[in-house]
């Protein structure tokens, strides 16, 4: 166990040993169900009171303004679909992007099948968006512009607050959603100071269990629930509270949320790089310094296909991934670095590189001497 | 980037003699606010405090945002700035001019398209005139971004620069916040802390003329609900966070004596003798405690138990002041400052709470303190008030 070296943390996160007991104390001693009246669901609802709590004072909002979901897909879907419905009446129109997840492509694609126009902004080569595309492609007719924090293939910390700016110049009353599944407690986002509406956050990416997230929705901002039933957190998303996971998120936000980190991991992922410097014909995708997220970094290795140098890694005990997790089981090329037209042989060739919150020296060093050698050893044995 | 907060306070500025007392109790207060957070240094330069900061921090670092709400919660704060400190030269002020716009800009969710500098020079020994410093830092300004226009009226973004003995502050923010003194200043004071939207008001507005606080709360198991207690607890941990320290709650219970009135008492008696029995066992929970006074959140005429002859014959029963500081206040205004300090959503959640049980159709709203000691009769009041009071239990929620 102690020689595996985990680089994927962009794909989820080991859980915290304090939100391991945490989860463990609500699933045995806080066990209630949080809508029963007596003192057992009382317990329950204070749980989920203080999850809250953390989760709104990390962002600087109110805590009737975070609804607890199922994690970032359901979160993406609830505020893209949710605001778009609720606002159909102003417009029939969506903004997004071509980099974003695809949790929020297939929501704007079921908007199409609703009647409602999906315009998609290309970013720079670099995997950025820029302001004035989105700018562009807002017209008077739309009611919803949904741009992510931070691109989770290659890392470009998106211009969030240029963008809020530059729609609402068009447009005063769209609606600015923000997937922020990679930036929470990775950059630094207050949604008051960005002009943010409605933000997307989830748990397994900082050391929380997978199948709890939560959005923000900025108060006075109209969004439709995705299903009815026991009017769960005001009427938004009805369903018995998820208490375990949710005192996970709110553990894990308290702990990875109190330190500054991010300077840390940006030198040990320049430093992984630096090791990187002897390998021949190696490129970063994506930013480089300031304008990428400190935990995501994408490389590519011409001649080596980046499926094989990923189970090469693997059989050493080294994880990263190709692309996102979630649809590098298709085999097919990113569409994000497609979108910021990455030459084929680099397409081919690339893999990402992942830190998080528990990644160590030590750790990341031994990570960057492996891949150095694998790529070594599988460019001589493909050239032979 | 910024490098300090500064703090600027008000009537403790006034106060003569008491005056390091009072500085040295808001420096004690901002420490206890900013205690998670580590390497906070707090000094004191003449008519301000300043928090100087571990590290710089951008306008959207999340540390520096906790850090500026908890300040603008905390008693005898009039405002708070994030601010940049620059050595006592005016070419380095002007270098450093339009970033600092550009910084201030950074935490507007519309881009500023005015501006306008307004600079204050306490330190004379400065050479430069406040106009002089003005036009300069201005001129630099318009020079290095483009986008902007001096408007002097209603400018977007307003660039404050300080002249102090030891440095010069630029600043581009002003952060209110509650006023009033520091906690500790004003001695303590019980508050009866119901469920309700005024009671929380009643007792915020006493902590901010400086009265560290302790709350009691009746209690009417099985007729009220442990949610309802636990939204008492909750609403005392709202006041909490205004406080240097938690508030502890007594809670009593309440049941027996509210049976023994409604087995008692003539229906259009039962809340006067309640609200009586009330504020005997606080008198005396107070009496234990050395506290010096209670504290409710009655407003004149708001309900039948609220008119003057009301207070009057509940008052009776009690020799410490009973301080009403919601006494005048419409409800219109007791609800905007309960959003104000965040107890609303919880105050208006759906639980019984002991007063609205055996309510009256028809109470009296003219209670006279004869009418009501003859209702007493049937009575054994010190023997409820004692069992009450022995049964109290105190809790203290963070």
């Amino acid at each position: 166990m102690n020689d595996e070296i985990y680089l994927d943390s962009a794909a989820t996160t080991k859980a915290l040993p304090e939100v391991v007991s945490a989860v463990t104390e609500s699933l045995v001693q806080g066990y209630g169900n949080p809508s029963s009246l007596h003192r057992k669901g009382l317990e329950a609802e204070r749980l989920v009171r203080e999850a809250r709590r953390r989760v709104a004072s990390a962002l600087g909002v109110e805590e009737r303004e975070v609804y607890f979901t199922s994690g970032g897909t359901e979160g993406n879907h609830l505020a893209i679909k949710g605001a778009a419905r609720g606002a159909s009446r102003r417009g029939q129109h969506i903004v997004t992007t071509t980099i974003e997840h695809s949790s929020v492509l297939t929501a704007c694609r079921d908007l199409e099948v609703e009647g409602f126009r999906v315009t998609f902004v290309d970013p720079d080569g670099e995997g950025r968006i820029q302001p004035e595309s989105v700018a562009r492609a807002v017209g008077a007719q739309t009611s919803v512009v949904s741009v992510m924090a931070v691109n989770n293939e290659v890392g470009s910390i998106q211009p969030l607050q240029a963008i809020g700016r530059a729609i609402r110049a068009v447009k005063d009353d769209v609606i600015f959603h923000v997937d922020g599944v990679q930036g929470f407690l990775k950059v630094p986002i207050v949604p008051q100071h960005l002009g943010i509406d409605l933000f997307t956050l989830s748990g397994h990416k900082i050391h929380a269990p997978k199948g709890v997230g939560a959005l923000y929705v900025r108060r006075g901002v109209k969004v439709l629930p995705l299903f009815g039933g026991g009017e769960h957190e005001r009427g938004l998303r009805s369903g018995t509270e998820n208490v375990p996971g949710i005192v996970g998120l709110g553990t894990a936000v308290r702990i990875v949320g109190a330190q500054a980190y991010a300077e840390r991991l940006s030198q040990l992922k320049a430093r992984f790089i630096e090791a990187l410097a002897g390998v021949s014909d190696t490129y970063v995708n994506g930013p480089e310094g300031v304008d990428c997220a400190s935990h995501i970094v994408n490389l590519s290795f011409p001649g080596v296909r980046g499926e094989v140098l990923l189970h090469a890694l693997s059989e050493r005990g080294v994880y990263v991934s190709t692309g996102s997790a979630c649809s590098s089981k298709h085999g097919e090329a990113s569409h994000v670095l497609q979108a910021m037209k990455v030459q084929p042989a680099r397409l081919e060739s690339s893999i990402r590189v992942s830190l998080s919150y528990m990644s160590t020296e030590d750790e990341v060093m031994k990570g960057a001497r492996i891949l150095r050698d694998v790529v070594a050893e599988l460019r001589s044995s493909l050239r032979a | 980037m910024y490098d300090v907060i500064l703090v600027r306070f008000g009537e403790i500025g006034l106060k003569g003699r008491n005056r390091p007392a009072f500085e040295g109790q808001l420096m004690q207060a901002i420490r206890r606010a900013l205690s998670s957070f580590q390497g906070i240094r707090v000094s004191k330069e003449y008519g301000r405090l300043i928090v100087t900061l571990p590290r710089s921090m951008g306008p959207n670092d999340f540390d520096l945002g906790e850090m500026v709400k908890r300040l603008a919660s905390v008693f005898g704060i009039v405002s708070v700035s994030p601010a940049v400190r620059l050595g006592l030269d005016l070419s380095t002020v002007e270098e450093a001019a339009p970033a600092i716009v550009t910084l201030g800009a950074e935490s507007m969710a519309r881009a500023p398209r005015t501006f306008k500098v307004e600079t204050r020079r306490p330190n004379k020994r400065f050479p430069h005139r406040t106009p002089e410093i003005n036009a300069s830092l201005g001129a630099r300004i318009l020079q290095s971004a483009q986008e902007l226009d001096v408007d002097l009226h209603t400018p977007d973004i307003t660039l404050f620069v300080e002249v102090r003995e030891s440095a010069v502050y630029a600043y581009t923010q002003i952060i209110a916040g509650p006023g009033g003194l520091p906690i500790g200043s004003s001695s303590r004071g019980l508050l009866l802390l119901s469920g309700g939207i005024d009671s929380p008001v009643a007792g915020w507005l006493a902590m901010k003329r400086g009265i560290r606080l302790e709350a009691i709360h009746f209690h009417s198991p099985p007729y009220t609900s442990e949610r309802s207690k636990e939204k008492v607890l909750e609403l005392a941990s709202i006041l909490g966070r205004y406080s240097p320290e938690p508030i502890p709650t007594h809670v009593v219970r309440f049941t027996p004596i509210q049976e023994a009135i409604r087995d008692a008492a003539p229906e259009a008696m039962v809340i006067t003798l309640m609200r009586r029995m009330m504020l005997r066992i606080a008198t005396r929970l107070a009496d234990a405690k050395g506290i010096p006074a209670l504290i409710t959140g009655e407003s004149v005429g708001q309900v039948a138990s609220q008119t003057l002859e009301s207070m009057q014959t509940i008052n009776a029963v009690t020799n410490l002041p009973v301080l009403r500081p919601l006494v005048s206040m419409d409800k219109s205004e007791i609800v905007a400052l309960s959003e104000r300090i965040g107890a609303y959503d919880t105050s208006v959640l759906p639980y019984e709470d002991c007063c609205t049980l055996f309510v009256p159709k028809h109470p009296e709203t003219k209670p006279r303190v004869d009418r009501a000691e003859a209702a007493e009769k049937a009575l054994d009041i010190q023997r409820l008030v004692s069992e009450a009071v022995e049964g109290v239990v105190r809790i203290v929620r963070e």
